[in-house]
């Protein structure tokens, strides 16, 4: 087995960044831990931030774990990731611009055709629109690992909706109620001022047919969806309304939303709605969770929609290993954060290659997501490994490899005490007038000992992450 | 040519509608295969709302009228002179590449007999035209002309099955035949004239295919009629199949059965 | 406000104003059935108490036979049951979750933590749930979120269709109180002013938490009269009709200015408290109570269809 690097304890020493939370945990006996952990739940609880997972079934109000051990990054860790956070979502705008324009980074022989003419994500329907200030994803979430010191890997991009940013938001909430001493000691970058900064994002891409203060909302599939807490939680943060499709209808030129006053305009639609769904007219005409009529307003300047339709095209896994091509090729630079290693398997030698070394790979599908369709190689039986090599002869383009990555461990509350796990930290990127980051992100901890899985749908858990004041 | 228009699209509800909203691809494509004389589309209800051009090089119009409303008519009179081609778009100005016009979609996505029946049709056959006329005249004869026994939902692999069909049927069958053989390929929804009140009357809202040939770009080929699209032809706009390429698009909200009411009639004549 | 949330902040208030009076009804049941029985031609007043409800088809097709302890299950747990307990706090907080955004952090905690609690009971068992326990908790959690209403949301719009939605499901709640006591549940004619009338009526007052305030208002006997007036006239009685429909003209105008529009609603809220204003007891009796009170049942419906039309459609122009 890989040695894992600690984010806490380094050859026995705690790194600076952790200095004081030795004491906190070691000055902490069990009983106040569980009354604490008890607590936790109680306010996640009452709060009624629960997570249901699609197609699991069960209970809709199952609570994600949270364990509360912090993550803790210093400030010249972040400053770099915060760099190259921002420069990979303006190389994402960027390519996704040009692949519904002129697409000059196909012509120009830097990413294969096919793999964004024939792909699913791409949205011919967006073809030569430009959507205000030519940005097509609002949110960029950017899954980041690390294996050691100075080690940050991407693991995948998410330009459509990403989600979690609520659990990122609640669990600082959270451990500030328990633990108020821990903030008096650590000087820790405030998140709080995410919601204000998403809500002056979508302002700042208003339509041009807009005047005046632009009204966003936030469009929702409605309470049976499994981000419906995170959905209505930033509504009321940014103080905004949450509509469903039915609250919304077309009218001449313009959105409205049907209020107790009558018709109100709507100017920019945050959705959470997945492309297929978010117009019948256009796509799916079974959809009852869109609205009719909305891409033909939205297509001619009436509304913007955020993320645009068609942004996926962006943060397929296929698409994932030419980004660093993306960064070169729009912005004329380096990147700062580095991608896995990847084997597609679409290619026939890269496939042998993965065909002979499946159990120490990982391998995903490419436009799999939440952790399901994949394989651990390292962490699978002979049998399953089996199984999965016929899926993946039958049909490779679907899939691409990457090393099993020795992710970074971090310290965390198990049943005797702290015992490291694996993490790995979404951060939110938004993309308007301004590219702003805040300081911080969602830190998913894998919750069983060894496990890389850090899904929620798959026993993962959250953690609050920190990032220290200089 | 003179091609003339006169088509008129009742939609009525049996139940007042509260609103309804539509999509419309009615004006003719900007190409040099034709120049519009005069065209007017009028809605009997409601306001229009945002127009643009789309990627595919369309104009679209969207219309919406609130309720309570029984019925709602679109008419479309116009006159456009135009010139044979022999198919080929040339001029026509659009953003999103052929190659993406290889994905299936549910209408005419290949079955087994679609795909044999394409490579039958091209075997040793050598150059993207040359293979597209043989798919054209190999759908043409595997998919008689007969009104009334499909609908607006059959798929070109039932078309096929059954043998008769009409131009929906023809177009939906060649493309899903043309990208088995990954040659992109397109619905197109347009009139086409006549002088008296044969088939072509019948026929007189058309609809066919254009299929992607290196070097030359899009040609129009339609297997209902056995022939490239020529003056005889105007050309609306484009899609993936009949419905995203539909003239016409439309919601109504509402629980209401919706009947539909056409009249459409489309004179070529010789100019002087 | 979008009239989606209008709809669920409604439906808030009419699903936790319902649930109470479902544990009213399972009080005077209970309290009657406390009465000495063998009253000749005298039914079992817990199917009495169904058919109040309005849901003793329901009750018939899945338990048969209405013993005590089925009814407690039927109208406290059983959740095919629309107007069960449970089944109004699920809904309740199932449209608070919908517009969590709407409400303030006590208010959804109040419902939440109805529900939540309701799921621990489910889960205990029967022999530990005593019938006062399942009444005084009901009433407890709905006086919970009234007060968390009261003490916390902004007086804006949120606020006036919460109160339309308690109002005038207290309104039509109390009509058919009054109802079942008039028409159900005494058997006979010639028990009218008889020692079970009265102890009727009583528990009636008790049932709707008015025993004690009835008699700093009226003092003496406890007469048909006293009652009716109490319950329909008073404007200081909390649940009286005339309080109902003041409270719903009160809110109906208040949207009427805030909107700057007035609708057919307002004028219809206002007729029915003008005439509730100006009818004596006397009145009442003369139309005949049962009469009056479907009657005012029918206007209170009216109303709440008008609210529907124009206000929660959001087809409005």
């Amino acid at each position: 087995m890989p040695v894992h690097f600690n984010e806490m304890y380094d050859g026995g020493y705690v790194r600076p960044p952790y200095a004081r939370l030795g004491d906190w945990t070691e000055s902490m006996p069990a009983e106040l831990r569980h009354l604490k952990q008890a607590e936790a739940e109680a306010l996640f609880r009452r709060i009624g931030i629960t997570f249901a997972v699609y197609g699991e079934g069960g209970d809709p109000d199952r609570l994600i774990p949270f364990d509360m051990f912090p993550r803790v990054f210093t400030q010249a860790e972040w400053r770099r990731m915060d760099r190259g956070i921002k420069q990979r979502a303006r190389a994402l705008n960027a390519f996704l611009a040009d692949v519904y324009d002129r697409a000059e980074i196909v012509k120009a022989g830097r990413i294969p055709a096919h793999l964004v003419w024939r792909n699913e994500a791409y949205e011919p329907a967006v073809a030569g629109i430009r959507p205000p200030r030519g940005v097509y994803s609002h949110i960029v979430g950017i899954d980041i690992v690390r294996t050691g010191p100075e080690d940050f890997y991407v693991l995948e991009d998410n330009c459509r909706t990403p989600s979690g940013v609520s659990y990122m938001l609640e669990n600082r909430e959270i451990m500030m109620r328990l633990f108020p001493g821990l903030f008096r000691e650590n000087r820790i970058e405030p998140v709080d001022g995410y919601p204000e900064a998403l809500r002056r994002t979508l302002a700042s891409v208003a339509p041009q047919k807009c005047d005046g203060e632009p009204e966003i909302v936030i469009l929702t599939p409605g309470p049976l969806n499994s981000a419906y807490y995170e959905h209505s939680f930033l509504a009321d943060l940014m103080g905004v309304e949450l509509v469903e499709g039915q609250d919304l209808f077309v009218e001449g030129e313009h959105v409205w939303a049907r209020t107790t006053r009558g018709p109100r305009r709507v100017d920019v639609i945050y959705r959470r709605v997945d492309d297929a769904f978010i117009d019948p007219l256009c796509f799916r005409p079974e959809s009852m969770l869109g609205v009719a009529g909305l891409m033909d307003v939205y297509r001619s300047g009436g509304v913007t929609i955020a993320s645009a339709p068609g942004a996926g095209v962006a943060d397929d896994k296929a698409v994932y290993v030419f980004v660093p091509e993306m960064i070169r090729f729009y912005l004329g630079e380096e990147p700062i954060l580095q991608n896995v290693p990847t084997w597609q398997c679409g290619k026939r030698d890269e496939l042998k290659y993965v065909l002979d070394h499946l159990p120490e790979l990982v391998v995903k599908e490419v436009h799999g997501s939440g952790g399901y369709g994949m394989l651990v190689g390292p962490a699978s039986t002979a049998e399953q490994i089996a199984r999965f090599r016929e899926r993946l002869v039958s049909d490779p383009g679907n899939y691409i490899a990457q090393p099993t990555l020795s992710l970074s461990t971090c310290p965390t509350f198990v049943e005797d005490g702290v015992a490291p796990r694996h993490v790995d930290l979404r951060p939110y990127c938004l993309v308007g007038e301004r590219i702003e980051l805040v300081p911080g992100g969602l830190t998913r901890v894998a919750l069983t000992e060894g496990s890389l899985v850090v899904n929620s749908s798959q026993g993962g858990g959250v953690k609050d992450t920190w990032v220290l004041a200089e | 040519m003179i091609v003339t228009v006169e088509h008129a699209t009742t939609y009525r509800y049996d139940r007042p509608v509260r609103g309804v909203v539509q999509s419309h691809r009615l004006t003719p494509a900007r190409f040099d295969g034709q120049t519009v004389l005069a065209w007017h589309v009028a809605v009997s209800d409601g306001t229009p709302g945002g127009a643009f051009r789309d990627g595919a090089g369309d104009w679209v119009q969207s219309h919406s009228a609130h309720g309570p409303l029984s019925e709602i008519t679109v008419t479309v009179t116009g006159r456009v002179d135009t010139r044979d081609l022999a198919g080929v778009l040339r001029g026509h100005r659009e953003r999103i590449p052929a190659q993406a016009y290889l994905r299936d979609t549910a209408p005419t996505r290949p079955d087994k007999a679609l795909t044999s029946l394409a490579r039958e049709a091209v075997v040793g056959v050598e150059g993207d035209l040359d293979r597209a006329h043989r798919l054209c005249a190999a759908v043409a004869e595997a998919i008689a002309y007969r009104p009334g026994t499909t609908h607006a939902h059959t798929t070109a692999a039932e078309a096929l099955s059954l043998g008769e069909g009409v131009c929906q049927d023809h177009a939906h069958a060649l493309i899903a035949a043309a990208r088995s053989q990954e040659l992109p390929a397109r619905y197109v929804s347009g009139y086409l004239g006549s002088d008296g009140d044969g088939e072509a009357a019948a026929e007189a809202a058309h609809a066919w295919a254009e299929i992607w040939v290196s070097g030359l770009g899009w040609v129009g080929f339609d297997a209902a009629n056995g022939c490239c699209p020529d003056e005889r032809y105007i050309r609306l706009g484009s899609g993936f199949d009949s419905r995203s390429a539909s003239p016409i698009r439309g919601i109504a909200r509402g629980e209401a059965e919706e009947s539909l009411d056409v009249s459409v009639s489309v004179r070529a004549v010789q100019q002087q | 406000m979008l009239s989606r949330t209008a709809e669920n902040l409604y439906w808030i208030a009419r699903y936790m104003e319902r649930a109470e009076k479902t544990a009213r009804l399972l009080e005077v049941g209970a309290r009657i059935a406390l009465m000495p029985g063998g009253v000749d031609g005298y039914r079992n007043e817990w199917d009495a108490l169904l058919r109040a409800s309005g849901t003793a088809e329901g009750f018939a097709e899945k338990y048969g036979d209405a013993v005590q302890r089925n009814i407690e299950s039927f109208l406290f747990f059983d959740t095919d049951n629309p107007s069960s307990i449970a089944a109004c706090v699920g809904k309740a907080r199932e449209n608070g979750r919908v517009v969590r955004t709407a409400l303030t952090t006590q208010v959804w905690d109040a419902l939440n933590t109805a529900f939540q609690e309701l799921k621990a009971l489910q889960r205990t068992p029967r022999s530990e749930v005593p019938l006062s326990h399942m009444v005084d908790w009901t009433l407890r959690h709905c006086a919970q979120v009234r007060g968390a209403i009261e003490a916390t949301q902004l007086r804006n719009d949120n606020w006036d269709f919460l109160h339309l939605g308690y109002f005038l499901e207290r309104g039509d709640n109390t009509a058919r109180l009054l109802d079942v006591k008039y028409f159900v549940l005494l058997p006979r004619i010639d028990f009218v002013g008889s020692g079970l009338d009265n102890y009727q009526w009583a528990t009636l007052l008790r049932a709707l938490s008015a025993h004690r305030a009835f008699h700093w208002a009226y003092g003496g006997d406890v007469t048909a009269h006293k009652i009716a007036h109490f319950l329909i006239l008073n404007p200081q009685c909390p649940r009286s009709l005339r309080t109902c429909a003041q409270g719903m003209s009160d809110h109906l105008d208040r949207l009427a200015r805030g909107y700057q529009r007035s609708t057919p609603v307002q004028s219809h809220a206002r007729t029915l408290l003008g005439e509730l204003a100006e009818m004596t007891v006397e009145d009442v009796f003369e139309e005949g109570l049962h009469e009056f009170l479907t009657r005012y049942i029918g206007e209170v419906g009216r109303i709440g269809q008008l609210v529907g039309e124009v206000y929660l459609s959001g087809d409005v122009r």
